[in-house]
């Protein structure tokens, strides 16, 4: 691997009164893809500026490669960043914008060349070498910063929410290219996203944050499967949360009695002693809608519901379920059978809907 | 139905400038070309004698001097307006120190020029506070001399220059440091290699509304400057006023035109070569219309 590994341990940030950053420690390794997501203010890029050495953090150490580089400028660091805003140079051509950290080193002409128009072919764009950035697309554009981030060789890519300034589409191209950048040039990359989209689709890794905390790092199924708390469950995808209490715990499963719905029967690993409040997350997906009852089988929990908001979108339906305790539930249903003539379901239908226990996750209550 | 009136919207404009500088500047050219009068006034006879005087030792002496003293205060005055417009534009409070930039406006020119006499003269507050604090006895010469000069006109012209490039400065996106600090550039590198070339209209601007009016500065020298710091405008208004040799002031002030016109062109131009893609950039007003800046205005 030619990356670094990257510590952050026990990072602290305050601007002003805000605290940007509340004692963050992660470790990222050698080639990883690693993601931070969170909402807005959340504290992912000033962590990411930290790294880069913009911010200097109240407390706490970034190691790039084991070595301590608090305290050293940004150009000091082997670590370069893709700007939200690309921060081309707009005075300068395409080429002279990737050239620019070879320049500043007095690299020769023909070095200068040979490296800028590699890096240029990396990225797709040695047409438009003689451009000026301001002639170029959006697309175009992140693609130059991506280019010129990596002239340098850094062992450490920093990406600022690269992508949010482009629309759907080319978004998801630009996705998969990143990707594929990072397969080639196999360096770590921390990337800075509030999209979930994307962070699970091309993570190794991803910390989610909130507030100035990292609230859970793992791999994009742990964090999709295995929420560690209602945010995250909530941040991540679209999930049905009903809080409760342990009721009773029976071999890997407890009971949660949910105010309205019962006991509802899910996995529990020991974080769940009797007595205690949490609640529980069931993925729309994992959920299954029907006009007649399902068979009685153990480990299946079972509601019954009136259908409230059909909305078709091709590929699924996603259905706003309205429970007699008052509370909704939302289901997805894909349309893989849609041609075995499965019963369509309308407004006001009286459904049942049923899961596994195995789908359904005790997380941390955020409401104390 | 449509009305567009076009051009005609600059009529006033148009009449403005026709009465109050073409005309006059068509009235120096013919009295340059005219005979003078014994008392002031002119002739009206065709001659070239007022430019043929032109060619003469003491004249060159004080338009090497000028071209000196207003490169001089231009260099100090774009070294002092820079850090300072940059720090404005970068500040949270912008107008309380635009508003600090502008209020020496509000006292009169010459009232600020006696200001500084009555700072640096031999009474002054600065040779009071010398002997004060006992570092001298005597008083030390700080007016009427070159330095004098240079310092003063660089007070006057500072706003003029602080302005344009805090507008462009403003404008600048400060990402771009920090792209460049990232991408292994000093903090000096990234000032010389990205922030200057983006602010070039700015700098063109300030350069240009410092140098072509100091270029004819005719107070400032009077005041507090020597017997070496006569300068061009000085020698026009003694021919206006005193030798009364009214087509040799107008054959001066030709020269003094042609030659900030000249010296504008030639820098616009070389600073546009450089970097043609950044002029919509520009600070106050665009490159060409500072260009015609009447010389030696109200100094």
């Amino acid at each position: 691997m030619k990356g670094s590994d990257v510590t952050v341990s026990g990072i602290s940030k305050s601007f002003g009164v805000f605290k940007a950053l509340k004692d963050v420690s992660l470790e990222i390794k050698k080639g990883e893809f690693f993601s931070l997501l969170g909402p807005s203010g959340c504290g992912k890029t000033t962590l990411l500026r930290v790294i880069a050495g913009f911010e200097e953090p109240d407390t706490g150490i970034v190691g790039i490669d084991g070595r301590d580089v608090s305290g050293l400028p940004p150009d000091k660091r082997r670590c370069n960043t893709v700007f939200q805003s690309y921060a081309l140079f707009p005075h300068l051509t395409v080429f002279e914008n990737v050239a620019f950290p070879l320049r500043l080193r007095h690299v020769p002409n023909r070095l200068v060349r040979e490296l800028v128009i590699q890096h240029l072919a990396l990225v797709q764009l040695e047409a438009h070498a003689e451009k000026k950035p301001s002639m170029l697309s959006g697309g175009q554009k992140q693609r130059v910063a991506i280019a010129r981030a990596l002239i340098n060789e850094p062992s450490v890519l920093l990406l600022d929410e690269p992508l949010s300034a482009l629309d759907a589409k080319l978004r998801q191209r630009m996705l998969v290219e990143l990707d594929s950048i990072h397969d080639k040039v196999g360096i770590t990359f921390i990337y800075v996203t509030h999209d979930q989209q994307e962070a699970l689709s091309v993570s190794d890794r991803i910390a989610v944050m909130d507030q100035g905390k990292v609230l859970q790092i793992g791999t994009p199924q742990q964090i999709y499967e295995n929420p560690a708390s209602d945010f995250v469950a909530r941040f991540i995808g679209e999930t049905n949360i009903f809080a409760g209490l342990v009721a009773s715990r029976e071999g890997g499963f407890a009971t949660v009695q949910c105010e309205g719905l019962g006991g509802i029967l899910v996995e529990a690993n020991g974080e769940a002693p009797i007595g205690a409040k949490v609640s529980v997350a069931v993925r729309p997906e994992k959920i299954r809608i029907a006009a007649e009852p399902p068979g009685q089988l153990a480990e299946l929990n079972v509601l019954r519901g009136v259908v409230e908001e059909p909305i078709y979108s091709g590929f699924q339906t996603k259905y706003i379920i309205h429970l007699p305790s008052g509370g909704a539930v939302t289901v997805f249903r894909q349309h893989a059978n849609w041609s075995e003539g499965v019963p369509d379901l309308r407004w006001k239908d009286e459904v049942y809907l049923s899961w596994s226990a195995r789908d359904s996750v005790v997380v941390e209550s955020d409401a104390k | 139905m449509k009305h567009n009136l076009g051009s005609s919207y600059a009529a006033p404009q148009a009449l403005w400038l026709t009465v109050f500088f073409a005309a006059p500047l068509a009235i120096i050219i013919a009295y340059s070309f005219m005979k003078r009068d014994l008392y002031g006034g002119v002739l009206p006879q065709a001659s070239l004698e007022a430019y043929r005087s032109l060619a003469n030792p003491t004249l060159l002496v004080i338009t090497l001097r000028t071209l000196w003293v207003s490169l001089a205060a231009t260099v100090f005055t774009i070294l002092i307006a820079l850090p300072c417009g940059y720090s404005i534009a970068r500040s949270h409070n912008q107008a309380m120190r635009l508003f600090l930039v502008i209020v020496p406006f509000w006292t009169n020119f010459l009232i600020r020029i006696y200001a500084w006499i009555a700072i640096l003269g031999n009474e002054g507050f600065i040779n009071d506070l010398l002997r004060a604090l006992g570092l001298t006895t005597d008083s030390v010469q700080f007016l009427y001399n070159q330095g004098a000069v240079i310092l003063v006109l660089v007070y006057m012209y500072l706003p003029y220059a602080i302005l344009p490039l805090f507008s462009t400065i403003d404008k600048f996106d400060f990402n771009l440091l920090e792209a460049a600090r990232d991408l292994g550039a000093t903090r000096m590198q990234a000032l010389r290699k990205v922030l200057i070339p983006n602010i070039r209209g700015g700098l063109v601007t300030a350069v240009l509304f410092t140098f072509i009016p100091i270029f004819g500065a005719y107070a400032v020298p009077l005041l507090v400057g020597g017997k070496d710091s006569y300068m061009l405008g000085n020698v026009i208004a003694d021919q206006v006023t005193k030798t009364r040799n009214w087509p040799l002031a107008s054959s001066i002030a030709m020269g003094v035109t042609l030659l900030t016109g000249l010296a504008a062109v030639i820098f616009a131009a070389t600073s546009s070569r450089s970097n043609h893609h950044v002029e919509e950039d520009s600070g106050i007003g665009s490159v060409s219309a500072t260009a015609g800046i009447p010389s030696g205005g109200q100094a």
